[in-house]
């Protein structure tokens, strides 16, 4: 079991899947370090993404890297709109409430899709799916390797963004000094929104790439959410740098998982890593002490 | 007592409602009603007297359903006597989780979390394992009887929700009057004002997870009792967390009545708009989302807190007009 | 008088860099009402926090009526009889006013009436009979500070931490807690409290100590204490000793230092 011939194509399964996890965990981090939410609709989010993928393909025959703008500008508009009107208003600044808003809009979304699509699994077949590429002793399925590039890629872009740029800066400033912001003349409430819009703008780029690889159906945005958490938990909260590492190791540890213990029971590495990092190291690797 | 002669006049009500009723969907959706407002009930222990709000209740719904189908499929015991094991099995591990997320001073989103990740990993086990009978899940046979806890009709049943709605009533009420419910309270408060005046929020939390557990455990052997049927969907998945939250917070959290008043409204709704739109699936769910949604951007303290605050704020409004006080 | 009831030895704290509590010492009688003073930033609330067990020394001990308590959680120094109360008020806002005391009666009354009554009559003590029935979210300023005072006496404490109990008052509502706070001593219960209002210390505390800096570095009567030139110093800054003492004739009883 232990040979390379298995080992190495399971690991690379692994960053591959764990590529696309680190992008969907730097949005939940984004989110988290600047609002200082839990984002509980980000699984769902990703799973309405991944539907407007399908529906581009199957309906409009977009393929979904050439979708790639498409997705992230309307997953970036509906996030602005979601923080803006929904998330926003209904908080009143409590915690408690950030928590419980997140869960209805997952609920909702969840079970809108579950309506409109019913819970059949969907894929699609593009012109790369049956594709591969060697790589050392393993065979890679294309779609997989273009997930690997695209989404390191897409993380590059994010880091891009807020390092670089005037709106970096000004979520920075908000993510450290909310009022220090506000008095700087910095609009927090624009800020928070196009936050929380980058933040599922990740979750549109993710889906371009995980969707030609993986399924939809309305249930996948709960599998994604505990993946997600446990990503950003493992490699603190609010850290670009652990969301990244995180992902690519909880991507292995998925893998491997799955190869001794079989896909179902797999998952539970994960959840053990999640519950043990909660309890032992809640600030991750990377994070402040919480 | 007010409190008590409330839950007894509510307990009579109720059965002469049963035994007046002979619609078959009337009394279905009384004891649906009942079953939501005992997962609410036992949410609303841990969330709204604990403050810890928990968002995966199945697992202590999904472990007392399975010990009670276990102990009927695997080992033919009597469901009375499984009853009281399946109580056990949830509070025990009510006590496990308690125990490790409150000795790491786990709260707010983090709690939430680590519940869910153990109703999945709960989920995943039932999934895996043999005894549970895998994804297939466990069918107690057919076998009529009061004394086998199967009744012929709906009315035994409801009865028999009924009993376990009025239990979580009167320890609800206890915790209103009782030394452990006022430092539950204030833990949930201001955790350190509460430790300096000599509260030990560790224990305390725990009693409320434990009691919590208990009363989910009760709801789950109850679910396999009427459908017959369980399997790691149905146990752990997050439906019965949801709906479990979503009542009790509608309702009003922190309050006696709340939970039963939010399971009341949110069945109405789900009846009417099944009766206005068919049974569509996932339809229900949609209307728990927004209505709870809804209910945290306009109503916060719930239907029950809510009346609360137009009572108090009828009676402040009155007395300032009356006479200047501060 | 035997041992002190409160007794810190060589007590440090240190955050990251921030050295807060740096070896501090002291003695806490029995029966007494003290002081603990010093300008902003000193580590007073620090130090009430490593007495009560909020947080845990780095070095040093604390003994509390004969027993090592160091580092003891805070719900068990409680229990010991040593409770504190908080410069930045903590109520149970979204209970009233009784039922935050009886919160802290509990700790000796299991009974629920009992415990209410108890609430009642402490509150009384305080001033604040007329509110019992508001909710704490409701209560002024000086309203809250009572309710702090109130839910920490009904704990039936040997030693009362006060951490700031007269801070955010107006002179008549201070006129009116000082009393309360030497009736509280004067039923025999210790008291220590932390001010800046030196109205209050000067009138009541029978010895003060000076924390600057994370030291100790006086210690005292009032009157010794706040004519010390490094108090002096470390309050107002250099020089300024000697300016004052050349005004001490002239001007009228101190207002308050800080």
């Amino acid at each position: 079991m232990l040979s390379f011939d298995v080992l190495f194509p399971s690991v690379l399964n692994g960053l591959t899947t764990g590529a696309v996890y680190a992008l969907v965990a730097l949005g939940l981090t984004l989110i988290y370090g600047v609002l200082h939410i839990v984002n509980f609709a980000h699984g769902a989010s990703l799973m309405v993404a991944l539907y407007a993928v399908y529906l581009l393909k199957t309906r409009a025959g977009i393929d979904p890297y050439a979708a790639l703008p498409l997705v992230v500008a309307g997953m970036f508009a509906f996030g602005y709109a979601l923080q803006r009107v929904v998330i926003n208003r209904a908080s009143h600044g409590k915690d408690e409430n950030i928590l419980l808003v997140t869960l209805g809009v997952a609920i909702v979304l969840e079970n809108l899709a579950l309506m409109m699509f019913k819970s059949d699994t969907r894929t699609i077949d593009t012109a790369v799916t049956l594709a591969t590429v060697p790589i050392g002793p393993a065979m890679l399925a294309l779609p997989k390797a273009i997930a690997f590039a695209g989404a390191l890629a897409c993380c590059a872009v994010l880091l891009w963004i807020v390092g670089r740029t005037d709106l970096g800066r000004a979520i920075r400033a908000v993510a450290k000094e909310k009022q220090g912001a506000r008095l700087m003349g910095i609009d927090v409430e624009h800020v928070y929104a196009m936050s929380f819009g980058i933040g599922l703008a990740c979750l549109g780029a993710a889906a371009c790439f995980l969707l030609p690889a993986y399924y939809v159906n309305p249930q996948v945005g709960g599998g994604f959410v505990l993946v997600a958490f446990t990503i950003v938990v493992l490699g603190g909260m609010g850290s670009f740098a652990g969301a990244l590492l995180g992902g690519l190791l909880i991507g292995v540890v998925e893998s491997i998982g799955g190869l001794f213990l079989g896909e179902s029971l797999g998952q539970i590495g994960i959840f053990a890593i999640f519950i043990a990092v909660l309890l032992l190291r809640p600030q991750g690797l990377f994070g402040s002490r919480v | 007592m007010r409190d008590a002669v409330g839950i007894a006049a509510f307990a009579a009500a109720i059965v002469a409602l049963t035994a007046w009723l002979e619609s078959g969907v009337w009394l279905t959706f009384l004891m649906m009603t009942l079953y939501g407002a005992l997962l609410a009930q036992s949410w609303n222990l841990l969330g709204g007297f604990g403050g810890q709000f928990s968002f995966g209740h199945a697992l202590f719904f999904g472990t007392g359903a399975y010990v009670q189908a276990i102990a009927q499929v695997g080992h033919g015991a009597n469901p009375w006597l499984a009853l009281p094991l399946a109580v056990l099995a949830a509070a025990a591990v009510g006590a496990f989780v308690g125990a490790l997320s409150f000795r790491y001073g786990l709260k707010g989103s983090y709690f939430a979390l680590v519940t869910l990740a153990f109703a999945e990993v709960f989920r995943i086990l039932a999934l895996s394992v043999g005894f549970t009978g895998g994804g297939v899940g466990l069918m107690v046979p057919l076998r009529e009887g009061a004394a086998n806890m199967q009744f012929g009709s709906r009315k035994g049943y409801v009865l028999l929700v009924l009993g376990f709605v009025v239990a979580a009533l009167a320890v609800t009420a206890w915790l209103r009057r009782s030394r452990f419910g006022a430092r539950l309270q204030a833990v949930r408060d201001n955790e350190d004002a509460a430790r300096a005046v000599g509260v030990d929020p560790f224990a305390t939390k725990l009693g409320a997870i434990v009691l919590s557990g208990g009363f989910m455990g009760a709801a789950g052997a109850f679910y396999v009792q009427v459908f017959q049927y369980v399997d790691p969907a149905i146990a752990f998945g997050p439906h019965t967390s949801v709906e479990a939250l979503v009542a009790a917070i509608v309702g009003g959290m922190g309050t006696l009545w709340g939970p039963l008043l939010g399971a009341f409204a949110l069945h109405a709704l789900a009846d009417l708009t099944r009766n206005l739109f068919g049974q569509l699936p996932g339809l229900n769910m949609v209307i728990y989302g927004t209505v709870l949604v809804l209910i945290v951007m306009f109503v916060p303290r719930g239907l029950a807190g809510g009346g609360a605050s137009v009572r108090d704020a009828w009676r402040s409004a009155r007395r300032s007009a009356g006479h200047r006080d501060g | 008088m035997a041992e002190a009831l409160l007794a810190l030895s060589g007590v440090s704290k240190a955050f990251g860099g921030l050295k807060a509590v740096q070896d501090v010492s002291l003695a806490v009688p029995e029966g007494s009402l003290t002081g603990l003073i010093g300008p902003n930033g000193a580590g007073k609330t620090t130090l009430f926090a490593l007495m009560s067990g909020f947080l845990r020394p780095d070095a040093g001990t604390v003994r509390f009526g004969g027993r090592d308590v160091t580092g003891l959680a805070p719900h068990l120094a409680a229990r010991a009889g040593m409770t504190r109360t908080f410069q930045i008020v903590q109520p149970f806002a979204a209970q009233t006013v009784r039922e935050n005391v009886a919160v802290g009666a509990h700790l000796h009354e299991r009974r629920r009436t009992a415990a209410l009554a108890a609430a009642e009559s402490v509150c009384a003590r305080v001033g604040l009979a007329a509110q019992l029935d508001k909710p704490a979210a409701d209560l002024t300023v000086a309203g809250r500070k009572r309710l702090e005072l109130a839910r920490a006496l009904a704990t039936r404490p040997r030693l009362l931490l006060l951490d700031e109990v007269l801070a955010g008052l107006n002179p008549q509502e201070i006129a009116e807690m000082l009393p309360v706070v030497r009736g509280i001593a004067a039923d025999g219960v210790t008291v220590l409290m932390i001010e800046h209002v030196m109205q209050a210390v000067m009138n009541l505390a029978a010895h003060v100590w000076v924390l600057a800096q994370g030291r100790l570095i006086a210690e005292g009567t009032p009157a010794e204490v706040t004519s010390d030139a490094r108090v002096v110093e470390a309050y107002l800054g250099h020089g300024t000793a000697a300016r004052l003492l050349a005004r001490a004739g002239a001007a009228p009883a101190g207002q308050g230092a800080a």
